[in-house]
């Protein structure tokens, strides 16, 4: 009874959780842009802020950063998906892919940029693979290889995570595009496979992975965790630039910070709206392409490249958690040795404990605010299906819409406005703020196999008189398991993963394995970030093992569930 | 006391646009069948009369069960039971489980368990109880899905082309005993269907729809 009162106001609450704290922060980031920072005695309004930041040196440097690395990041990570999709869906090679890049998915983006740090700095892994038998080097060549000046290093750590992205978002949007049929009919009339798909499935297939893809883009442009760790430091990317004023010590850094972080949301809002335009050009020439009927002489060149570059940014990740574990365990490991001379756990057992309190801390917050996304998620859809609500596509775009809005721009606004208030920093503050991004991830991944989920056993359940909760908690949730499982493991990954909020509204005192991981990086402790990194990894890849072994234990004499 | 099923002077109209209008009794063991090419709106009729009706969906009249006006009754209070043409066993209990689904709370747990037997004696399936509902034959979930409708005492029964996955012979084996058992039971029929032979098989009264 109580519950019925309860269920309706879940996507109100939903709602106000996930963008509550955004126009907050937003709010929060608008007030000292233009001068007005109670805290620190200032009022305002003034343009003063965007004077400090015009006159920063740095200035177009880091802006140029952000754009580069977005987009570069976001096309190339595109392309490969789409053409190693064009040409292999459906074949074994593209299987072995797609097994070998779903994992990667919830490695989190600090990890991976370890990773390749370690294997591409010039005193890296495979620099010492090939020295000084290739090579001829005794030590390190000295050339800057991560934290290049132009974010080529950085880029390439946005694509190896970004790839497993978009290809699964394709995968699930292929379902949808009938697309093994109009592949079918396109090759029968002469069209090659990589050619044939781009001209009948992909218009279909990009209007749905819309949406992501703005959110790669957005996030590419304004990361700060891989940014620290492989991007340029003289003058870092914008973002990285608004968390070092943000952490100074003398408040009025903050004025410039907000100015810094009201420019960052307008770059991305008008780097969406030039891929927008750009969008539009690509589907005219699109249609002209079409219109010729060229047939694609270059398809097979064309697919086994982009085969090569998707097993290519896999392996990156995979040989970088290689590295990370070798480091570990390492002893001496003198240049340029292949491997390191001896073999310990001293490493694990001096940063352990440390790790351990951290990876506590982790669990906690990650496992409070996972669940927390879970029962909103779910309280959200069956409240839809209940009262035969139906959410347009303008509503899909409200889940994305914390996913669009840089981190950068809106939390610390979040931060300065607690601090006006008087509000204490610390968990609670810190778990609200994860519940932004974990939210959409866990809605999103849930809401296609509920709504998915036969109604008519739910009609049968009534006609043998149980009641809508008895249908929900008896029928439904059991049979959706599986996908549960998978959303609560979605929901954890994220929040493993998450380093700005946890630093910004943790103010530095809420160390979680990512906040760790990535304070390291400055130090170059390669044994103790490999340590860290590899807790990471760990606390958001397990819970995704899990959410595939146990439904499988549980159901193990269920054979209607088996692939469910 | 009005026993059976009344449907009284039911439209459904989508969009403005009516789809069908029904005004008909079915006594206790009667079948009505309703007949018509798919797209016509059979199944909706169900589901206003399960209380399922999707949202564009727009239907006057009133549905009366046992005297007792149903219309607008949350559908688990409505006492009506369906039949879809898949079995729709649920995948995550065991063939007994199912069956303890559909009956009525109470009992000690070996009454319970002891109705639950009675009934899978009744259509041949002993010792099936602990089986996983997938390993069964389509005729053997037919037979269950029946089974646990009946057992939770509904006042009358829908079928929504109930044997249109059955292989000819099968169809003819479980018709006769979903029939039977509907007819023992008293219970009103509600059939809809588009396969002639089924509509023969129900031997009542035929009503065709979209004419």
């Amino acid at each position: 009874m109580n519950r019925r009162r309860f269920l309706p106001v879940l996507p109100i609450l939903t709602l106000l959780a996930m963008l509550g704290p955004v126009a907050a922060g937003l709010w929060g980031t608008v007030l000292p842009a233009f001068g007005h920072l109670p805290a620190a005695g200032l009022a305002g309004p003034s343009l003063d802020p965007f004077r400090d930041l015009f006159n920063w040196p740095g200035l177009p440097r880091a802006v140029m950063l952000s754009l580069s690395t977005g987009v570069l990041a976001t096309g190339i990570s595109l392309a490969i998906v789409v053409l190693v999709t064009a040409g292999w869906s459906g074949t074994r090679p593209f299987r072995a892919l797609e097994r070998l890049l779903s994992p990667l998915l919830s490695v989190p983006h600090a990890a991976a940029a370890f990773g390749l740090a370690f294997l591409i700095a010039p005193s890296g892994w495979l620099s010492r693979l090939v020295s000084p038998g290739l090579t001829g080097w005794a030590r390190p060549p000295d050339i800057l290889i991560v934290q290049d000046s132009w974010g080529l290093t950085m880029t390439a750590g946005l694509i190896i995570k970004e790839v497993p992205f978009l290809l699964l978002i394709t995968l699930a949007a292929l379902g949808q595009a009938d697309a093994q049929r109009s592949t079918t009919i396109a090759q029968a009339l002469g069209y090659g496979r990589v050619t044939g798909w781009l001209k009948t499935v992909f218009p279909r297939v990009y209007a749905q992975i819309r949406p992501p893809v703005y959110v790669v883009l957005a996030y590419s442009m304004s990361v700060v965790d891989v940014a620290v760790i492989l991007g340029p430091n003289t003058p870092p990317p914008l973002s990285v630039q608004i968390v070092k004023w943000m952490s100074d010590p003398d408040l009025a850094m903050r004025l410039e910070a907000a100015a810094g972080a009201l420019l960052q949301l307008g770059l991305v809002v008008g780097a969406l709206l030039l891929w927008r335009i750009g969008e539009v050009v690509v589907a005219s020439l699109g249609r002209r392409w079409i219109a010729k009927g060229s047939r694609g002489r270059f398809d097979a060149v064309v697919a086994q490249t982009a085969l090569v570059a998707g097993g290519f940014s896999a392996v990156i990740v995979l040989l970088g958690l290689v590295v990370l574990t070798i480091w570990s365990f390492a002893g001496f490991w003198g240049f340029p040795d292949a491997f390191p001379d001896g073999w310990t756990l001293r490493n694990w057992m001096r940063f352990g404990p440390g790790t351990l309190e951290a990876l506590g801390e982790t669990a906690l917050i990650a496992g409070t605010v996972a669940l927390v996304a879970l029962i909103l998620t779910i309280g959200c859809l069956e409240a839809e299906y209940r009262y035969g609500l139906s959410f347009s596509q303008r509503a899909v775009w409200l889940l994305y819409l914390p996913l669009l809005i840089p981190q950068t721009a809106f939390l610390p606004g979040l931060q300065t406005l607690m601090l006006n208030m008087g509000a204490d920093v610390g968990r609670l503050p810190v778990m609200l703020a994860h519940l932004v991004f974990v939210l959409p991830y866990v809605f999103l991944s849930l809401a296609d196999p509920f709504r998915a989920w036969d109604t008519r056993m739910g009609t049968i359940a009534a006609a043998l008189r149980a009641s809508p909760d008895g249908v929900l908690w008896r029928v439904r949730l059991p049979m959706l398991l599986r996908p549960i499982l998978t959303a609560l493991a979605v929901g954890l990954a994220v929040s493993v993963g998450q380093y700005l909020p946890t630093l910004l509204i943790g103010g530095g005192r809420v160390a979680t394995l990512t906040t760790e991981a990535v304070a390291l990086a400055s130090g170059g402790d390669r044994r103790a970030i490999a340590v860290y990194g590899l807790m990471q990894t760990g606390a958001a890849l397990v819970p995704f093992a899990l959410a595939l072994l146990l439904p499988a234990l549980v159901w193990r004499n269920r054979r209607g569930l088996r692939h469910g | 006391m009005d026993k059976g099923l009344a449907l009284r002077d039911v439209t459904i109209t989508k969009g403005g646009v009516p789809l069908l209008s029904v005004s008909h009794a079915i006594a206790p063991g009667e079948v009505l069948t309703v007949m018509g090419p798919s797209g016509v709106g059979k199944s909706t009729l169900l589901a206003f009369i399960t209380g399922t009706l999707a949202g564009d969906f727009l239907a006057t009249g009133e549905v009366w069960l046992d005297g007792q006006n149903i219309t607008h009754a949350a559908p688990h209070q409505r006492r009506v039971g369906i039949l879809f043409q898949d079995d729709l066993l649920f995948p995550h209990l065991s063939v007994g489980a199912n069956l303890a689904f559909g009956l009525q709370p109470g009992g000690s747990a070996e009454a319970r368990k002891a109705k639950v037997d009675e009934a899978l004696e009744e259509v041949g399936l002993s010792g099936f109880a602990a089986r996983d509902p997938a390993t069964l034959s389509g005729g053997q979930k037919a037979r269950v899905a029946l089974m646990r409708m009946l057992l939770s005492e509904p006042c009358g029964l829908l079928l929504d082309e109930p044997f249109s996955r059955l292989d000819a012979e099968l169809r003819a084996q479980v018709r006769e005993m979903v029939f039977d058992r509907a007819r023992a039971r008293a219970l009103p029929v509600l059939m809809v269907t588009h396969d002639a032979e089924d509509a023969q098989a129900a031997g009542g009264v035929i009503v065709t729809l979209g004419d």
